[in-house]
């Protein structure tokens, strides 16, 4: 036994063999994340005509393993805003407490004047769902400028300075977009025909009400479900009004029918 | 010979408690000329005496926009002044591209009270040697605010300061409650006859020597707040107000003993 300190808590040489030091890199540039580990998918929103509404399932994927089926993937923002992540995880949670503190100082500048006006949820002059689609975009894009990205993309849903819904994009390249309704990751093929059938311009979705909204989402939720592989038929559902933000994290899949599936040819088990 | 031991940087308490590079800071922005600022429900105004070096010179601008929604009035010395605005224009410039909003005034007011505190801390620095009134508006609406070099802000519903300025502050005490429900041209002229309780005897305001600074936020019919962008007025823009309180006599101060401060003597201030 070698009672040598270097040794200590190091596996024995004469067990395993000596230590195998070419996995250190020890030279090389310096590299920052390449790709995700841990992984969300789809996140899906809608405006109609008071708001906004939101979803991603509950899952957190390890490549393709389902690993965690609990992660809540929608976070409000100073109870008038929703953020939506999909992508990496560790980045997601990343942002989730650097948009905390964001939060805390800008809830800390208000303070003297949050007391005038009672009824709103969104006290005057706090940062907006538009403000922080813009901070939000200068941080994804200062990162890939930094070649250091948060692999994220994040959808932002909530109003903007004239209290019209708000809802818009940001992805790992700083790449911004808004549309009257968003889906990131596989969602953005599955979910976003569908969501276009019913608000396809601002004016369609200005005509929808709270319920078809929330209707559609659900809907969608389920196709992706059906047709993502990386999906849970758990998942969050946010509705963010000029009453402010209503979150549900813990919904499950209702009416699901998986008649189609007999139908689906072609990859699989089966044979022809 | 041993006059005073304890002024010589501004991190030594004297043993009476006092701090005297910020006094004599202090000092400096009264010998600046006098600006009065006035906010109400809808306006935030400011309002300024321009002085000449001498006859044959211009007068030292005394009122500087910052961003769309904010303006100073500044008194004391011209140069830490420029120093304060240039940092004000960046943090506004800054927070527009990060946030696409107006930076709120107080948040641009805490900074600077920041800014200057720290002067007041460290061994081989001086606090700066200005006065300011930072006038502007946000969501909140209208906001008025004193900054002095030691660092202190405070929101203020009117102020003055500068050389002469307690004469204008009994004026504005006088008609404090009239202000919150002023339209704008009425606050200007608060602000002008104010400003005419300052002037030593034979001086008046004219054209060439006076300033007045806007910003508004009116209400739309949506609700939303539509911004008047904060605006300097000089010259020829200033004469039908000056003109509107040629020779009134309202709330006329009785001649009040001032603080016996008068025109300062040696120091270049902002002339």
């Amino acid at each position: 036994m070698d009672h040598r300190p270097q040794a200590w808590g190091r596996p024995r040489d004469d067990v395993y063999g000596a230590y195998d030091a070419s996995y250190l890199q020890t030279n090389g540039p310096k590299t920052a994340t390449q790709s995700p580990i841990v992984t969300g998918t789809s996140v899906i929103a809608i405006k109609f005509k008071d708001g906004v509404v939101m979803a991603a399932d509950n899952l957190a994927s390890y490549g393709s393993l389902a690993r965690f089926t609990d992660v809540k993937r929608l976070r409000p923002f100073l109870s008038t805003s929703i953020v939506g992540f999909g992508g990496d995880v560790s980045d997601m949670q990343f942002l989730d407490r650097h948009l905390n503190e964001l939060a805390i100082d800008e809830a800390y500048e208000h303070e003297s004047t949050a007391t005038t006006d009672t009824d709103s949820p969104s006290k005057t002059g706090q940062l907006n769902a538009a403000n922080l689609h813009k901070y939000l975009s200068k941080l994804m894009y200062r990162r890939r400028s930094d070649f250091d990205p948060l692999w994220n993309q994040v959808l932002v849903a909530g109003f903007d300075a004239h209290a019209k819904p708000f809802l818009a994009s940001v992805d790992l390249r700083g790449t911004t977009f808004t549309s009257p309704s968003l889906a990131t990751g596989f969602g953005a093929m599955l979910a976003q025909p569908i969501m276009r059938r019913f608000a396809a311009t601002e004016e369609d979705a200005a005509a929808l009400t709270r319920e078809q909204a929330v209707d559609v989402v659900k809907e969608c939720m389920k196709v992706l479900f059906y047709r993502d592989a990386r999906s849970l038929d758990r998942y969050s559902i946010a509705v963010v009004t000029k009453d402010g933000v209503e979150l549900s994290e813990d919904e499950q899949l209702e009416k699901q029918s998986w008649a189609f599936a007999e139908r689906i040819r072609g990859y699989g088990t089966q044979v022809v | 010979m041993f006059r005073n031991n304890y002024d010589n940087d501004s991190v030594t308490f004297s043993p009476q408690g006092r701090i005297f590079q910020v006094e004599y800071a202090a000092e400096a922005v009264k010998q600046g000329s006098v600006v009065v600022g006035i906010a109400s429900k809808t306006h935030a105004v400011l309002v300024a005496i321009k002085r000449n070096a001498e006859e044959l010179s211009s007068y030292q601008k005394k009122l500087f926009p910052i961003d769309e929604h904010v303006g100073i009035a500044i008194a004391g010395l011209t140069s830490d002044a420029r120093v304060l605005s240039n940092f004000m224009k960046q943090q506004c410039l800054g927070h527009r591209l990060t946030y696409g909003r107006n930076m709120p005034v107080r948040t641009l007011v805490d900074m600077i009270g920041s800014k200057a505190q720290i002067n007041t801390q460290h061994y081989g620095k001086r606090p700066y040697g200005v006065g300011l009134l930072v006038a502007g508006v946000d969501e909140q609406g209208p906001h008025l605010f004193e900054f002095q070099p030691s660092g202190m802000t405070e929101e203020m519903v009117a102020f003055a300061i500068g050389a002469r300025s307690q004469m204008a502050r009994t004026y504005l005490e006088k008609n404090i409650d009239k202000f919150a429900d002023c339209g704008r041209e009425e606050l200007v002229r608060h602000g002008l006859r104010a400003l005419k309780e300052s002037l030593v005897q034979d001086r008046e305001l004219t054209v060439d020597n006076t300033s007045v600074g806007v910003a508004g936020a009116v209400k739309v019919d949506d609700g939303s707040t539509k911004v008047e962008p904060f605006q300097v007025y000089d010259q020829q823009d200033v004469a039908a107000w000056i003109e509107s309180v040629a020779d009134d006599k309202e709330g006329g101060a009785g001649a009040g003993e001032g603080e016996g401060e008068g025109e300062g003597e040696g120091m270049e201030v902002d002339s």
